[in-house]
């Protein structure tokens, strides 16, 4: 996967902090390890979050004694064998390796489902506390103005948007709130690829894409 | 010996680590770091990277003893206190110090302290045994071949995280607990009301009496 050095938006501390101390739902994790592939700058930020975590086994108030024999029980676990690793994925231009495991192969494997104005999405199977999916904005359209209800990240894997906050490429995360309504329109260049996760449903300002929404489970 | 730092409101772990982190710049600028006489107790960090290489490179079984003895009770009580039964957290131990033998292969002293990289494993399992979730992992880095790391590098390594816990321990209590809760404390109070069905101003009443009950314990 090829590096870049040109992503302008990163994610947040605390997103970063709660990847690293594993409380994010798994959307979340889902939408932090993609942009870790892509991120050398937000990678060693989650890595020393990882030593802080570090720092906090070491010096756990207070430690729990095994049980009797748990040495023994662990070497022989050990000489159990290696639990057998999940084979690679092989590499995809659009998609970074956890996104892969998520789609089941590259990006000709999405299984696309229209939502409307030339817009599609692909749903990711994850835990049900927040949910994950791809989306699909065909080279300049625009996805309909709309708001959030919680938090939704959005991270560009192939293409462009661009909407009132700025323009985002490849790696880029727009983070937005209940403060931020939007309308992205995708570059003229190229359709363009994202990952969306939230945490609750979209909000669509016009009264079609409101009626739509339900059918959209998002 | 961090008094020239301007204090900054604390309101979330992430700004206590914020803090950790100005102070450690500003100690180092002061060449405040560059000796460390301090005994605190425990083996230097650094030591235990030599345990994990003997694992790794000879499946030395005694030196692979001395990271359980060090480490098991560790992981185990990190278990428990993000919300393991005590039998759940040792079956996850024994499992996560396995994966540490399995994995030794993969150790990079020049990226990780041998606790930070039993911290990862550790934190992996709990996800998997508590939420029962895949836990998404970053691709591979795929620059370059995989050389043998640079000694200075792992030595530098393993100091910047030795002066990260001495930071780290010599924050305020109520600093650390903070930074502790974001760490240990898996679950929200909605997502316990949810797993034992209990309702969520109960979870939260036991949950403040508990820390009541700690706060008067450590006076």
């Amino acid at each position: 996967m090829k590096m870049s050095n040109e992503i302008k938006h990163h994610l947040t501390d605390e997103l970063l902090m709660g990847y690293s101390a594993g409380t994010l739902p798994e959307a979340f994790n889902l939408m932090v390890a993609t942009h870790l592939s892509l991120c050398d700058a937000c990678r060693a930020q989650a890595e020393s979050y990882d030593a802080l975590g570090g720092c906090m086994l070491q010096d756990v108030p207070d430690t729990a004694d095994l049980a009797d024999g748990a040495l023994d029980a662990t070497l022989a676990l050990i000489a159990g064998g290696a639990p057998a690793e999940t084979p690679k994925r092989p590499s995809c231009d659009v998609l970074p390796a956890p996104l892969r495991d998520y789609v089941g192969g590259s990006v000709s494997e999405i299984k696309w489902k229209p939502v409307g104005m030339g817009v599609k999405q692909a749903i990711l199977p994850t835990s049900a506390a927040a949910s994950a999916r791809l989306l699909f904005i065909p080279a300049g359209a625009a996805v309909p103005d709309h708001g959030h209800k919680g938090m939704e990240l959005t991270m560009v894997l192939q293409g462009a948007f661009s909407d009132e906050v700025d323009r985002f490429a490849r790696g880029d995360v727009e983070i937005a709130d209940e403060d931020l309504e939007h309308m992205p329109v995708a570059d003229i260049s190229a359709d363009c690829i994202c990952l969306a996760v939230t945490d609750a449903p979209l909000k669509f300002n016009s009264l079609i894409p409101r009626l739509v929404q339900p059918f959209l489970r998002i | 010996m961090f008094a020239e730092v301007e204090p900054v409101e604390i309101e979330s772990a992430a700004d206590a680590v914020d803090q950790v982190m100005r102070q450690r710049k500003s100690s180092i600028r002061k060449g405040k770091m560059a000796v460390n006489r301090e005994d605190d107790g425990c083996k230097p960090q650094a030591e235990w990277v030599s345990q994990v290489l003997r694992i790794r490179d000879a499946q030395d079984k005694a030196a692979f003893a001395e990271l359980f003895r060090h480490f098991a009770p560790r992981v185990k009580a990190f278990l428990i206190k993000s919300g393991s039964n005590p039998s759940q957290a040792e079956e996850c131990t024994q499992e996560v110090m396995a994966t540490l033998w399995h994995k030794a292969y993969l150790f990079d002293p020049s990226r990780a302290s041998v606790a930070t990289w039993v911290y990862t494993i550790a934190r992996n399992r709990r996800i998997d045994l508590l939420r029962k979730e895949r836990r998404p992992e970053p691709e591979d880095l795929t620059w370059g071949p995989e050389a043998e790391p640079e000694q200075a590098d792992i030595v530098s390594l393993q100091q910047e995280t030795a002066h990260l816990r001495k930071a780290l321990k010599a924050l305020p209590q109520a600093q650390r607990d903070l930074i502790e809760k974001a760490y240990f404390g898996d679950l929200s109070h909605r997502e316990i009301a949810a797993q034992t069905g209990l309702p969520l101003g109960t979870i939260k009443s036991r949950i403040r009496l508990a820390l009541d009950r700690l706060r008067h314990a450590m006076k």
